[in-house]
C-alpha cells in the first residue's frame, strides 16, 4: 500500500504558489532589506570599532568575565581571516531571532489568554520542533529562491517555538495573587498584561530568547545548503572538498558566536537587579 | 449610613452551579451537594449590612467560605446568586468597564501572602495601584511616599520585597492599598502569616490608622483574638453561612451554637469583657444621711469590712470602713461624713484588663460609676476570677 501524504503536500504547496505569490515576493522583500540594511552596516564599520562596542556592551550589561571572552573571541575570528562571514551569519542570527521573538512572545501571550489557541499551537508547535530541519528547506527554496531570506525564514520557524512555550509557561506561572492584585485595583486585561504579568514572566521569557537564539544559530550551517552566505557555507566548503583545517576554522567561530550570545543573552542584567538571580 | 449591603448571596464552585442551587434552596446541606453533585458550595444565602466607617470582621476557619465572601464584595468572584449593594450601586449589574471604576474608586484590598512584585522596589509596588488611575507621576509619588510614611517605612522605598522581613513586607501592602485613597479596604487574613509579636504590632497599626481616616474596613481572620480586637461587629462563618453576627460583647457573652461556643471558650477574655459585664450589685449600700449605728448594724449583716456611701438618688458619695466606724461609735461621734473616704473608681466601659492589677492590690471593691457618678454595681476579685 502506498499513501501519498506528499503527493498532497506537494498539491498545496503549488496552490499557494500559484495563488500567493505576490504576497510570498512582498514578504521577501521585507526581510531582504532588513537584512541587507543591517550587513551593509555592520560590515561598514572597522572590525576593531565593531569588536570594541561590542565588548562594551558587555561589560555594562553583563560581566567583566563574558566581556574578555568576547573581546580575545572576537579578535580570533577576525585574526583567521573569516570576519566577512562571521558577520554574516551575526545578521543570520540577529534578523531571524529578531522575527522568531516578535512573531513568538505575542503568539506566547496570546496562547496562556486563549485556551482554543492552546489547543490547536501545542501539537503545531510539537510538530515544527520535531520535523528534521532540513525538510523546511524544501518549501523555503520554492516559495523564496535561494540565497539569505529563505534561510531566515527557516530558521524562524525552527527557532520559534520555544519563545512561544517559554513565554506561555511564564505567563501562565504567574501566582494568582498577583492577578487578583491587579483586578482589586481596576486594571484592564491590557494593564494587567503589562504591569504584572509580563515583569513577572520575564524570567522564563528570556530563557525562550536565550533558546530561540542558541536554535538559530544550529540552523545556521544547516541554512548554507540553500546558499545562505557565512560561516555555514565556509564549513560547506571544508565538507566538500574535504578540508579539515577549514571546516574547523568556521566551526570555531560559529562557536565562539554561540557561547558570547549565550552569556549574554542569559545573563543580561535589567536596571539595578538582575533578574535570573 | 450603609456602605455594603449584601443579599441573599449565594456562590457555588464548580460546571454548571445551577444544579446545586436548586439542591440548597430546597433545603439540602453542603455535604449533600458535594455528594450528589460535585459542586463546592462556597457561601449559601447570605445576608449582612455594613456600616460606614466600622471595623467588620468575618472570622471562620479554613473552607469557611469567608475568603469566598469577601471577594464577592469587589467581584473578583462572580456570585451565582444574590445581591452586593456597595454605597447603593448594586455590583452585579455593573459592566466590566464601570466595575473597574467602582473598584478603582471605592475598594483597596490587602492580602495574605502580601501579594508584592519581586522585582520592583517598595515605592514601585506602592505605586502599583495609582497606575491604573489617571494621575500624573508627581501626583502619584506624592501619595506613595506619604502613604509608606503612614505605615512607618519612610526610608525603604529603594529596597526590594525580598529585603523586608513579613511585617515589613505587609505594610507595602497596606501602603499600596491606602495609596488609592479608597473608601473601603479589604482585608483577606492580612496577618496571619505574621508571627504574633509582629501581628499585634500590625493589629495596633491599623488600629491606629483606622482612627485618623474615614475607612470602612472588611477583615477576615480566623483567629478569634483578633477578631475581637479589631472588630467592631463580627461575623462568624461555618460551612458557607454565617451562624452568628453582633459585636464582640454579644459574641462572648451570649454565644448562639456551639460552634460559637466552642470558639469562644479558647479566647482569653479579659481583652473583651467590661467592667458592666462582670460587675455585681450591691448586698447594701449606705444613704449619707444614715448614722452610725445604721452603718455599723448593714457592715456587720453583710460582713462587710468596708461599705459605699451614696446620696438619695444613689450617686456615689465615697467609702466608710468599719473600723473607722467602730471608733466614732465609741467616741460618741454622730455624724458619718467626717468618715467618708476616697477609693479608685471605674467606668463601666474599662475592660477587665485594665482594672485587674489594681483590684487584686486593693482590699476594697471597686465602684462602677457612670459619667453622671451613678452607681451602676461594684466589682469584687472573685468575679475577676470567674470570668478570665
Amino acid at each position: 500500500m502506498n499513501i501519498k501524504i506528499g503527493y498532497f503536500v506537494e498539491l498545496f504547496i503549488h496552490y499557494l504558489l500559484d495563488h500567493f505569490k505576490p504576497f510570498f515576493s512582498s514578504i521577501a522583500n521585507i526581510i531582504e532589506g532588513f537584512m541587507v540594511g543591517t550587513e551593509s552596516v555592520l560590515l561598514f564599520l572597522p572590525p576593531l570599532v565593531f569588536i570594541g562596542s561590542l565588548v562594551i556592551f558587555a561589560w555594562i550589561f553583563t560581566s567583566r568575565k563574558i566581556a574578555f571572552f568576547s573581546f580575545f573571541g572576537l579578535l580570533l575570528v577576525f585574526g583567521m581571516g573569516l570576519w566577512i562571514s562571521f558577520i554574516q551569519t551575526f545578521v543570520l542570527v540577529l534578523v531571524a531571532g529578531f522575527f522568531s521573538l516578535f512573531l513568538g512572545i505575542p503568539i506566547g501571550i496570546l496562547c496562556s489568554k486563549s485556551k482554543h489557541t492552546d489547543r490547536i499551537l501545542t501539537p503545531t508547535l510539537d510538530f515544527m520542533q520535531t520535523m528534521p530541519p532540513f525538510v523546511y528547506l524544501i518549501p523555503a527554496v520554492m516559495f523564496f529562491g535561494i540565497g539569505q531570506v529563505p534561510a531566515v525564514i527557516s530558521t524562524v520557524i525552527f527557532a520559534m517555538p520555544p519563545a512561544i512555550r517559554l513565554t506561555r509557561l511564564g505567563l501562565n506561572q504567574v501566582p494568582d495573587e498577583l492577578i487578583e492584585v491587579g483586578n482589586s485595583f481596576g486594571f484592564t486585561p491590557f494593564e494587567l498584561l503589562l504591569k504584572i504579568q509580563l515583569p513577572m514572566a520575564l524570567p522564563s521569557i528570556m530563557a525562550g530568547v536565550n533558546q530561540s537564539i542558541m536554535l538559530s544559530l544550529s540552523m545556521v550551517v544547516i541554512a548554507s545548503m540553500i546558499g545562505a552566505s557565512g560561516l555555514g557555507s565556509n564549513v560547506l566548503n571544508g565538507i566538500q572538498k574535504m578540508e579539515i583545517g577549514v571546516g574547523f576554522e568556521a566551526g570555531l567561530s560559529v562557536v565562539i558566536l554561540a557561547i558570547m550570545l549565550d552569556r549574554i543573552t542569559s545573563n543580561i542584567k535589567f536596571g539595578k537587579k538582575n533578574i535570573n538571580k | 449610613m450603609n456602605k455594603i449591603e449584601v443579599h441573599n448571596l449565594t456562590h457555588i464552585f464548580g460546571h454548571n452551579p445551577k444544579r446545586g442551587l436548586k439542591m440548597i434552596k430546597t433545603g439540602h446541606t453542603k455535604k449533600d451537594v458535594l455528594k450528589q453533585t460535585g459542586l463546592t458550595v462556597g457561601i449559601n444565602n447570605v445576608n449582612f449590612t455594613i456600616q460606614s466607617n466600622e471595623i467588620f470582621v468575618i472570622m471562620g476557619l479554613s473552607g469557611s467560605g469567608k475568603s469566598t465572601l469577601l471577594r464577592c464584595l469587589n467581584r473578583l468572584i462572580d456570585p451565582v446568586e444574590g445581591r452586593v449593594i456597595v454605597n447603593g450601586t448594586d455590583i452585579k449589574s455593573l459592566d466590566k468597564k464601570a466595575l473597574r471604576e467602582i473598584r478603582k474608586k471605592e475598594f483597596g484590598m490587602v492580602f495574605q501572602n502580601f501579594g508584592l512584585l519581586p522585582y520592583k522596589t517598595v515605592l514601585e509596588n506602592t505605586t502599583l495601584g495609582l497606575d491604573a488611575q489617571a494621575l500624573s507621576e508627581e501626583e502619584k509619588m506624592n501619595r506613595a511616599e506619604s502613604s509608606l510614611q503612614k505605615v512607618g517605612l519612610k526610608g525603604w522605598e529603594d529596597k526590594y520585597p525580598g529585603e523586608l522581613s513579613g511585617g515589613m513586607k505587609q505594610r507595602v501592602g497596606l501602603a499600596r492599598a491606602l495609596a488609592v485613597n479608597p473608601s473601603i479596604l479589604l482585608m483577606d487574613e492580612p496577618f496571619s502569616a505574621l508571627d504574633p509579636l509582629i501581628k499585634q504590632e500590625m493589629q495596633e497599626l491599623l488600629l491606629d490608622l483606622y482612627d485618623e481616616m474615614n475607612k470602612t474596613i472588611v477583615f477576615i481572620t480566623h483567629d478569634l483574638d483578633e477578631a475581637l480586637k479589631l472588630g467592631d461587629r463580627i461575623a462568624i462563618m461555618k460551612d458557607g453561612e454565617i451562624v452568628q453576627l453582633g459585636t464582640p460583647e454579644d459574641i462572648l457573652t451570649n454565644s448562639k451554637t456551639p460552634y460559637v461556643e466552642d470558639f469562644v471558650k479558647n479566647v482569653n477574655r479579659s481583652i473583651v469583657l467590661t467592667a458592666s459585664n462582670i460587675m455585681i450589685k450591691p448586698a447594701a449600700l449606705l444613704y449619707e444621711n444614715d448614722g452610725l449605728n445604721v452603718a455599723r448594724y448593714k457592715m456587720s449583716q453583710n460582713n462587710f469590712t468596708s461599705i459605699f456611701v451614696v446620696d438619695h438618688k444613689r450617686r456615689y458619695k465615697g467609702i466608710v470602713r468599719f473600723e473607722d466606724v467602730y471608733k466614732a461609735i465609741k467616741n460618741g461621734d454622730k455624724d458619718i461624713s467626717a468618715l467618708i473616704r476616697q477609693t479608685k473608681t471605674v467606668s463601666p466601659d474599662d475592660t477587665i484588663n485594665d482594672i485587674a492589677s489594681d483590684l487584686s492590690q486593693s482590699n476594697v471593691p471597686f465602684p462602677v460609676l457612670d459619667s453622671g457618678n451613678y452607681l451602676l454595681g461594684i466589682l469584687v476579685k472573685g468575679t475577676i476570677l470567674e470570668n478570665i
